[in-house]
This record gives structure tokens, C-alpha cells and sequence, in this order.
């Protein structure tokens, strides 16, 4: 009887506590509801969630502050329709339970406009529903799974990357074009980056035609065993469809076999200046002549570049440039733009509207192709190349439908009013 | 030189890269073995413990250039480490129940995980071997690498050692009166709490020279670069008999080749789950793990 | 002594369940929708911790895994959730929009929950029947690192990327007065408060006395006609059960389940919260699940306005090293846990798994 009476009274008494402490933080601040959330007269509140912390941060954590830094530029310069872009970016450590957590505290807490450029699939895949049911306009989501394209269930989600299916058929299509007897094979994560990877590849090589396919999971940091099989497969074109750490140990493990074949990799884990850290100064040698994809002006002859490269010095304290910097600021020229166009009195409702219009033409390597039925916006990958130790475009480009990867011309999106979206 | 058949150059590449996985795998496990040996606990700080060292080392080797310097600071910095936790920390922890050295073993790694994660980041920072990690063409086939080869002869030098220690030497005699009987040792003359310090002392090392081994084979150095390597050297330990250092040695190896041809011939993502499936299976047929232990494991 | 009088102690049990249930509900309506969120995912969380506080304290088993029978309750729920919904909405539209439309699969979700939960449990439990603690402990925590490889392994459970589940609406006679959040919060109050009621009342009995007889002397135990190891097994499934729901309740509230949320970080904040709380104390349990939620949100709060670098590396580490000497302070000098600063305490089983063991611990050395 009395271990009855006391379990429930110190649970009463525990349960009273927590709610006292809950009610407490409740007090803190309910801001007052606007008509559109997020937009004031002055100011357009966004939110991201990104991977801060934990082991993924090293790869993205300079993505955000990048983003971060372009908007500054623009509100320098008087931001969109007159109002500031004030960008807020959650840590979730790229686990799913946080990233539920912290999209929620954006929606609810802060009442952000939209959610712009959510990282991961895991962990974006963990809020779509709860955007959708909400509202929340879903921007440009860092991640190319194909989960993003589902217009009629998400009608508020767009995916920004190049959808991995794209990467992987214009890396495998690129490896028939140069070399007609390749034998092609796959490595890739074991998630549906590595299987978008793997589709692409099928559907430019035709079912069957890869030699093999080996996966590694970032748990196990050690594929010397995927390696070795590729090895003995007699690949001699890898396309990777990894992250940049397993990209620089794929390469770094080969060449520690004297093993030197073709590596074409997706723009997720192809950005040079990383690969060269994680590879070290003897290791660097063995990334000549590697193959990426990718859709962004991240050339430094680009006009892009060159800006990107300014708002780095002057709003990113001189940050080192990689990948993630065009990355990051391109998305946030691309948000720019459909707030832009989203006219003078945005809604949730017309920036979707203005995504779908088809109208953006953003700064890739060729124009988006946002629609109402597409919610990918690259839809054409340009081929780049590593040579005499620095990475470059090539002249060839492929645009992937259902059908496969055809060679197209590049159509670099040009430069304009000084990487500020006009409003007009 | 007649051209091997692929299948065949696999398996021996397979099996080759396995055993020398294996062979870091023995090692951990080993220090597991001594750990328990000395104390009848299993150490579940093993993994951080370990890796703490291993940040030692590789700023030495940074700062010095030498990998040798680095190795030897990591030993160093690895039993100290052992010794501290071992006086200052466990010694106040109730020790007839493991529950609460397992409690504070686990606080303590995720003081220390996150503690470096704070000091140094998150980011893996690339660890380079101190030999070419190419392997030997042996009749078209490829096997062993320099390094692998280093591993393994490191592995064999440290199981030698120990055998002779345990086996031939009086300090070895006294730790293990110490571990089996200790009111008979203490009866005497043997300083028991001085043998279960040294027993933490050579465990810590050990496994720290283990983490260090296997770093340079993966992504790089990051807190939680041995948490894999822990559960499968636990596994091993298990397999093998957790006070038999024979056990550790042949069931690490075991393992390490195990996890490598599930990981070449099915996927990456199935080697954890022929593991778990391996060391459930051991635990249920036979408790006592394969290397004849002394005690039962069910109380 | 402590046995229960299943009658009268039965229907008071009841009536306190339902008065706190009641209390926390009301308390629902304090809360904006953000905190009520963090109140429903403390409510999953605590249904974990108490199942796995009850299966340390009592029977003195450690697992490491609770992790990943929440996970089994989330999988479980999810697909059998989503198997009814797509029935219901395959047999006509009619059924599908009313009550029925979301209660049918709920309940049957519970029941999947229940069932892999269970199942797993089950397991688990046999092995612990045969296992002392460090190789069950060992044993558990190998099953968390293998959990993502599972996920990607077992077909329909989608790796990392997770399955979702069904979305639970807002009933339309209550559509008008609260929102969704705090009608989340409900179903986890309600779906945890199912969990607990049962541990406490078997904590009390019968069972309860069994499991803390076995743990203090099998052989005694056994001499007085208890089967040890189906006590053990028996502890094993029920502790898998309640966190089996804890997981229905963080897949109402999320959507979602994927193996990403559920990994050794987390795990091992369980068996924090279960520690900090007092092993044994279902009230501490209630305050070491609000404790593991809310502290990396504090946390997070606090060194916002540090410098970037300093903040992001102080930020998802600064909790973890506070959980952890938290945890060995608590052990080494507190046993107990926060349990103790609840009255009437004094004869509670709480502290017992110390007890012993500090008398003892002289004479070792």
C-alpha cells in the first residue's frame, strides 16, 4: 500500500514540477500574429535547419553562413520589395529528432515565412508532412532525392541540387561518351543518394550494365573492402555517388593500391579544395583528371564567382571558398529571386506560385526548369574537371529526361543589376 | 605467370584486408581482456579512453613530424589516463554489483566524447599511415600492405609480450592472484589496488594502440572513430572468452575477416548485423564464450 | 507488507492515474502549441524511461538499447497505422473521414507497436534470462549500432530516410478549441499514461516483490519457488512494452520514424534520465525525461549569443558533458538520483540497488 501512495504522489509530484518548469518557458515570448507570417513592413523572416554540430558539420556547417552572408549583401543594398531578409539557421546536427524539434520552434516560435533550404534527406524527410500540413512554403531543399519532386502530395516542397538521378546519368553518359569500352561501376552511400546514383547510371548504361555496385555506410569509416571488389571487377570508370569525406577515402584507399581509374563524382561530394584537405599533400596528386558534375557557376571564371567571391571577403570575414560558398549563395540568389517575383505584398501562396511559374531563371549553368509538375529546378549538369590542380568546366553539359542523358550546350545564366534580383 | 580467376584475387584480397582489421580487432579485444582480468569488469569508456590518447599522438606527430614520437606519447598519455580513472574515479564506485561501474563508465564517455568534440570539433581530421598502405602483388593476387603488415607484426609483438608477462613473470603472477583471489594474494603480500591500477594501466595502453592502428585505414580522427571498433572487439571478446587472451586474438580475427567478406560479397550495411547476429548467438549457445572461461556468465 | 490489496489499492491506483492524467491534460491548455510539443515528446520519452528505470531498479538488468524498442513501438505503429488507413480509404470514403478514419488506425498502430515491441522485447528478455549484466549491457548496445544497417536492410523500413506515419487530425467537435500540437500532446499523455499505470501498479504487486527478490538473491528466490529467469524475461518484455509505446507516441507527434532518432546519443540519455531520476522511481523518471528534452534546448538557448565558432562547438556537446558528470556525480555520491528530493522516500526500494553494494565497498580494498 505505501509504495502505491508514494509512487503516485512523488509522480504527481514530478509531473506538477515539470509543468511548472514548462509553464515557466511558456511565458517567454508569443510574438504577436501577423497577416502573413513572417512578413512585416520591413522584414521577411526565413528559417533553415542545417548541421552545425556533429559529424556532418564539417562537410556543410559553411553552407548556411554563406547563405547568410549573400543575404546581408542584399540588405545592404535595400533588400527585396524594400524589406530585409532576416535568415534564421537551427542547428539539428543532421539527426531527425532535432530537426523536427527545431522546425517546429521556427514555424511555431519564430512564425518564419518559409522554410529555405533544409539540409539532408533524413532529416528533411522527417518534416515534409508537418510543412505540408502547415503551409509552410518548402524552398529549395538541400538534398537531390527525388522525394522533393511530389507535386501533388507536396505542393508547397521544391528541391534545389540537381535530383541524384540526373548526376548519376550524366556521370555514367560521360564516361561511354570518352571512352566507348568502359566498364562503369557504382559506389554509393547506402541511402537513396547511392541508389539515385545507381538509377542514373542504369538508365544512361541500360539495366545490368554496371559491373558492380558497392555501398558503404557513414557509420564505417573503412572501404577498403568496396575497393578492392571494384578493383577486381576491372572497373575503370567509378562513378561515386558519396559525400566528400568517402569521396577523398575511395580515391586516397585506390591509390594506396596503385590503383588509378576513372573517378566521376556527384557535386556532393566533388568539391576540390575539401578533397585536397582531407587528402593531404602526397594524396592530392591522385584527384587529377577527376570528373564531377555540376549546375552552379562554381568556376572561378565565372562572373558569379567572381561576385560570390567579394560578398565572401566583405560579409563572410574572408571565409575559405569551397563548393559550399557558390552553394550557399546561390541559394540564397535563387530565394531572392522568387521573393522577388512573389510581388510587392508576398504570401505563402504567391512565392510558391511564382517558383511554379517557370519564370526564375536563377544562376545556374542552365536556365531552372521549376514548374507546376516539376519541383527541381536542374534539370542539366555540366561536366568539370580536375587538371594541373585546379577544377574547371568543360565545354560538354547533359540534360537527363526519362529517356536518358543528352549532350547539350551550357547556358550560363548571366549577371545581373550586381547579383541583386530586380523588383519591378 | 599464370592470371589468377577474379573470384579467387577477391577472396584472398577480402580475406587479407580481414585479417589485418582483425588484428586491431584482437588487439582492442585484448585490452578488454586485461581490464576484466584485472578488475572482473568490462570497460564500456574503452572506446572514448582510447581515443583520447590517440588526439595525443596526433598532435605530437604534428608537431614533431614523427609518427613514432606520437605512438610512444599515446602509450604514455594511454596509461596515465588508465590510472587516473582507475584511482580516482572507479575506486569509488561500489564494486561487488557492475551496475554502477557500468553507469559511470557510460558518463564518463560522454564526458570525454563530447569534451573533445568541444576542444577540437567535430571534424575528422585525416590520419596518414607511417607506411604504404599498397598491397603486395603476390602472383597477380593482392595482398597485405606494408601497413597491414606493421599491424599485424605490432599485434603478434604485443599478444607475445603479454603471454610472457601473464605467463613468465612474477608482476604477472601477482596480477593475476590479484584478479582470481584477491583476500588469498592479499594474504600474501600481493598490493592488490597497486596491481588492478597496473592491470588499467596496460589495457588503456593497449587499446589506444589499437584505435591508433585503425585510424589511418578510415575517414580520419574524430571522438567517436573507435565506437564501432568497441562493440566489434567486445564481440570478440565475448566469442573468444572474456579472460582468455587466446580467445581475444582468434576471435578478433575472426570477426575482422568475417566483417570484411560480408562487407565485399553483401553490402556495407549487413557486416553490423552478421556481428550482432554472431555475438547473440555465442551468448545463447554458449555463454562461456569458445575459449573455455573459468566462470559462468549467467549468476 | 508491500503487496497490493488489488481491490482497494486497484480502484485508488486507478483513480490517481486518471487524476494526473486529468491534471497534465488541463495543464495542456496552459502551453502554446511549441511547448506543447516538447510536452508530448517528454511524455514518449518518460513511457521509455520508466519502462527502462523499473527493469534497472528492480531487476538490476542494464540495457543500453531502449533506443531501439522505442524504435520497434515507432516502426510498429507506422506500418500497421499506415496498412489500416490505406484500407479504410480503399473501402470507401465514408468510413475514412469520420472518427473511425483516424481512431482505427491508431489503435491498431498501438497494437503493431505492442507486438514488434514485444516481440523484440521477447528476445531480448531470453538472452537476459541467460546473461549478467556487463554482457547484456554489451549485448543491447551492439543492437543500437546495428540499428541504422537494420533499417536499410529489412525491406519496407526505408533506411535512413525513414517511413512516416499517419497524420492524426483534430476531431471535428474539437476542432474549434484547440490545436493540433495540443491535441498530439493528449494522445501522448494519454498512449504514456497507458504505459506507466500498468508498471506502477505491477511495481507494487505481486511482480514487483518477485523482481526485486531475484535481484537481491537468485539462489533465495529460486529456493522460495521463483523462476529467475522468467521473472527476468518477464521484466524485459513489460520494460519493452512501455517504451514500445514511448515510440507510438514520438511517431503521433512527429509522423515519423526513422532510425537516425533513434541512436546510441539517445539511448544512452535514457539510461541518463532513468540514473538522474533515481533507478527505480517512476516519479524520477518523470523528471529525468523532462530533464533529457529540455536541457539541449536550454543548452541551445544559452550559447546563442556566443560567438559562432565557440557556440557551435559548445552547442549539442555542453548537455552531454553535463549528463555525464551529472550521471557519474549521482551514482558515486547521490544513488538515488532527484527521486530522493520526493517525500517519502525513506523506505522506497530506490537507493536498495546501492545499499548493499556501499556497505560492502570498505571491506573490498
Amino acid at each position: 500500500m505505501r509504495t502505491t501512495r508514494s509512487t503516485a504522489r512523488s509522480t504527481a509530484i514530478a509531473a506538477t514540477m515539470g509543468l511548472a518548469a514548462a509553464t515557466a518557458l511558456s511565458a517567454c515570448s508569443t510574438p504577436a500574429a501577423a497577416e502573413v507570417p513572417g512578413v512585416t513592413d520591413d522584414k521577411v523572416v526565413i528559417g533553415t535547419h542545417q548541421p552545425l554540430t556533429g559529424p556532418a558539420a564539417a562537410g556543410f556547417a559553411s553552407i548556411s553562413a554563406a547563405t547568410a552572408a549573400y543575404f546581408e549583401y542584399v540588405n545592404a543594398n535595400g533588400g527585396i520589395h524594400g524589406r530585409e531578409i532576416e535568415y534564421i539557421v537551427k542547428d539539428d546536427g543532421y539527426n531527425p529528432a532535432n530537426t523536427q524539434t527545431v522546425v517546429r520552434e521556427l514555424v511555431q516560435e519564430d512564425e518564419v515565412f518559409a522554410i529555405v533550404n533544409g539540409l539532408g534527406t533524413p532529416t528533411h524527410s522527417s518534416v515534409l508532412d508537418y510543412l505540408d500540413q502547415n503551409g509552410v512554403p518548402d524552398l529549395f531543399v538541400a538534398s537531390g532525392s527525388l522525394t522533393w519532386n511530389q507535386p501533388d502530395e507536396y505542393p508547397n516542397t521544391f528541391g534545389f541540387n540537381a535530383d541524384y538521378v540526373t548526376e548519376g546519368a550524366a556521370l555514367a553518359q560521360h564516361a561511354l561518351d570518352t571512352d566507348p569500352d568502359a566498364v562503369v561501376c557504382v559506389l554509393g552511400q547506402d541511402d537513396d543518394f547511392g541508389a539515385g546514383i545507381l538509377q542514373g547510371v542504369e538508365l544512361a548504361l541500360g539495366d545490368g550494365e554496371v559491373a558492380t555496385n558497392q555501398t558503404y555506410s557513414t557509420a564505417d569509416q573503412d572501404v577498403t573492402a568496396q575497393l578492392g571488389a571494384m578493383k577486381e571487377a576491372g572497373c575503370t570508370h567509378n562513378v561515386l555517388g558519396t559525400i566528400n569525406g568517402f569521396t577523398a577515402l575511395a580515391v586516397g584507399t585506390a591509390a594506396q593500391m596503385e590503383w588509378f581509374p576513372k573517378w566521376h563524382v556527384s557535386s556532393s561530394g566533388a568539391d576540390y579544395p575539401t578533397l585536397a584537405e582531407y587528402l593531404g599533400e602526397e594524396g592530392t596528386p591522385a584527384l587529377e583528371g577527376l570528373v564531377s558534375v555540376n549546375y552552379l557557376p562554381n568556376s572561378p571564371s565565372s562572373e558569379w564567382y567572381e561576385l560570390f567571391s567579394q560578398i565572401n571577403e566583405e560579409y563572410n570575414d574572408g571565409a575559405p571558398y569551397t563548393g559550399n560558398t557558390t552553394f550557399g549563395m546561390s541559394v540564397g540568389y535563387q530565394f531572392a529571386e522568387a521573393l522577388a517575383a512573389a510581388g510587392e505584398n508576398p504570401t505563402r501562396e504567391s512565392i510558391v506560385a511564382a517558383v511554379e511559374s517557370g519564370d526564375l531563371g536563377g544562376n545556374g549553368i542552365a536556365p531552372l526548369t521549376y514548374s507546376a509538375d516539376d519541383h527541381f529546378g536542374h534539370r542539366t549538369v555540366r561536366i568539370a574537371v580536375v587538371a594541373d590542380g585546379a577544377q574547371d568546366f568543360t565545354d560538354s553539359a547533359y540534360e537527363v529526361s526519362d529517356a536518358g542523358a543528352t549532350a547539350v550546350e551550357p547556358e550560363q545564366a548571366p549577371l545581373e543589376n550586381e547579383g541583386i534580383p530586380a523588383t519591378e | 605467370m599464370t592470371e589468377m580467376d577474379p573470384a579467387v584475387e577477391r577472396l584472398v584480397f577480402l580475406m587479407s584486408t580481414g585479417l589485418a582489421r582483425g588484428a586491431v580487432l584482437a588487439l582492442f579485444a585484448l585490452s578488454l581482456v586485461i581490464v576484466y582480468r584485472a578488475a572482473r569488469a568490462v570497460n564500456f569508456a574503452q572506446a572514448a579512453m582510447a581515443i583520447v590518447p590517440v588526439y595525443v599522438a596526433f598532435a605530437v606527430t604534428s608537431a614533431s613530424g614523427s609518427y613514432w614520437l606520437g605512438l610512444a606519447s599515446a602509450l604514455v598519455v594511454g596509461a596515465l589516463l588508465g590510472a587516473v580513472v582507475e584511482r580516482w574515479l572507479l575506486r569509488l564506485v561500489p564494486q561487488d554489483n557492475p551496475l554502477p561501474g557500468i553507469i559511470v563508465a557510460i558518463g564518463l564517455v560522454m564526458v570525454l566524447q563530447a569534451g573533445l568534440a568541444i576542444a577540437f570539433g567535430p571534424d575528422h581530421r585525416p590520419v596518414h599511415a607511417p607506411f604504404s598502405q599498397r598491397p603486395f602483388d603476390v602472383g597477380g593476387v593482392s595482398v597485405l600492405s606494408p601497413y597491414d603488415l606493421f599491424v599485424l607484426i605490432v599485434a603478434a609483438v604485443v599478444m607475445g609480450g603479454f603471454a610472457i608477462l601473464f605467463n613468465r613473470t612474477s608482476i604477472g603472477l601477482q596480477l593475476r592472484a590479484a584478479a582470481f583471489a584477491p583476500e588469498t594474494s592479499r594474504l600474501l603480500g600481493v598490493r592488490v589496488p597497486r596491481m588492478v591500477t597496473l592491470g588499467w594501466m596496460l589495457s588503456i595502453a593497449t587499446a589506444a594502440l589499437a584505435a591508433l592502428l585503425l585510424v589511418p585505414t578510415g575517414l580520419g580522427l574524430d571522438p567517436h572513430a573507435a565506437d564501432v571498433l568497441f562493440v566489434n572487439a567486445f564481440a570478440a571478446a565475448v566469442i573468444g572468452g572474456l579472460d582468455s587472451p587466446v580467445g581475444a586474438l582468434v576471435a578478433g580475427l575472426v570477426v575482422g575477416v568475417l566483417a570484411s567478406l560480408v562487407t565485399g560479397y553483401a553490402s556495407a550495411a549487413t557486416a553490423p548485423l552478421a556481428v550482432l547476429a554472431l555475438l547473440t548467438v555465442v551468448l545463447l549457445v554458449r555463454p562461456h564464450g569458445l575459449f573455455a572461461a573459468r566462470e559462468a556468465r549467467t549468476a | 507488507m508491500r503487496t497490493l490489496d488489488l481491490r482497494s489499492g486497484g480502484a485508488k491506483l486507478l483513480l490517481r492515474a486518471g487524476l494526473l492524467t486529468l491534471l497534465a491534460l488541463g495543464a495542456t491548455f496552459l502551453l502554446d502549441p511549441y511547448r506543447n510539443y516538447q510536452l508530448a515528446t517528454s511524455a514518449g520519452v518518460f513511457a521509455a524511461v520508466a519502462g527502462l528505470t523499473l527493469l534497472v531498479g528492480l531487476t538490476g538488468q542494464l540495457s543500453l538499447g531502449h533506443a531501439v524498442l522505442m524504435a520497434a513501438g515507432g516502426y510498429g505503429y507506422a506500418l500497421t497505422a499506415t496498412w489500416v488507413a490505406d484500407a479504410l480509404a480503399g473501402a470507401g470514403g465514408e468510413v475514412a473521414d469520420g472518427v473511425v478514419g483516424w481512431l482505427l488506425p491508431l489503435l491498431a498502430g498501438v497494437v503493431g507497436a505492442l507486438v514488434a515491441s514485444g516481440a523484440l522485447g521477447l528476445l531480448l528478455g531470453l538472452a537476459a534470462a541467460r546473461l549478467r549484466g556487463p554482457y547484456l549491457a554489451g549485448l543491447t548496445l551492439a543492437l543500437v549500432i546495428a540499428l541504422p544497417s537494420a533499417a536499410s536492410t529489412i525491406p519496407g523500413l526505408a533506411g535512413a530516410q525513414g517511413i512516416s506515419a499517419p497524420f492524426v487530425p483534430v476531431p471535428d467537435a474539437l476542432a474549434a478549441l484547440i490545436a493540433v500540437e495540443q491535441w498530439h500532446a493528449w494522445l501522448a499523455i494519454l498512449v504514456t499514461a497507458c504505459a506507466v499505470t500498468p508498471l506502477v501498479a505491477l511495481r507494487a504487486g505481486r511482480a514487483g516483490l518477485r523482481m526485486r527478490a531475484v535481484h537481491d538473491d537468485e539462489t533465495a528466490a529460486r529456493l522460495a519457488g521463483v523462476d529467475p529467469g522468467r521473472v527476468k524475461a518477464g521484466a524485459f518484455v513489460i520494460s519493452s512494452l512501455a517504451a514500445g509505446l514511448g515510440g507510438v507516441v514520438l511517431a503521433i507527434v512527429t509522423q515519423q520514424v526513422s532510425p537516425g532518432a533513434y541512436g546510441l546519443g539517445f539511448s544512452l540519455l535514457l539510461v541518463v534520465a532513468a540514473v538522474v531520476g533515481g533507478l527505480g522511481s517512476l516519479g524520477g523518471a518523470a523528471i529525468g525525461a523532462v530533464l533529457v528534452t529540455l536541457l539541449p534546448w536550454v543548452v541551445d538557448q544559452a550559447t546563442a549569443g556566443l560567438p559562432a565558432d565557440l557556440g557551435h562547438r559548445l552547442q549539442g556537446n555542453l548537455e552531454i558533458v553535463l549528463f555525464g558528470v551529472v550521471v557519474i556525480v549521482v551514482t558515486v555520491l547521490w544513488p538515488g538520483g532527484l527521486s530522493r528530493l520526493l517525500p517519502t522516500k525513506k523506505l522506497s526500494q530506490n537507493t536498495q540497488l546501492f545499499q548493499n553494494t556501499s556497505l560492502s565497498q570498505n571491506t573490498e580494498r
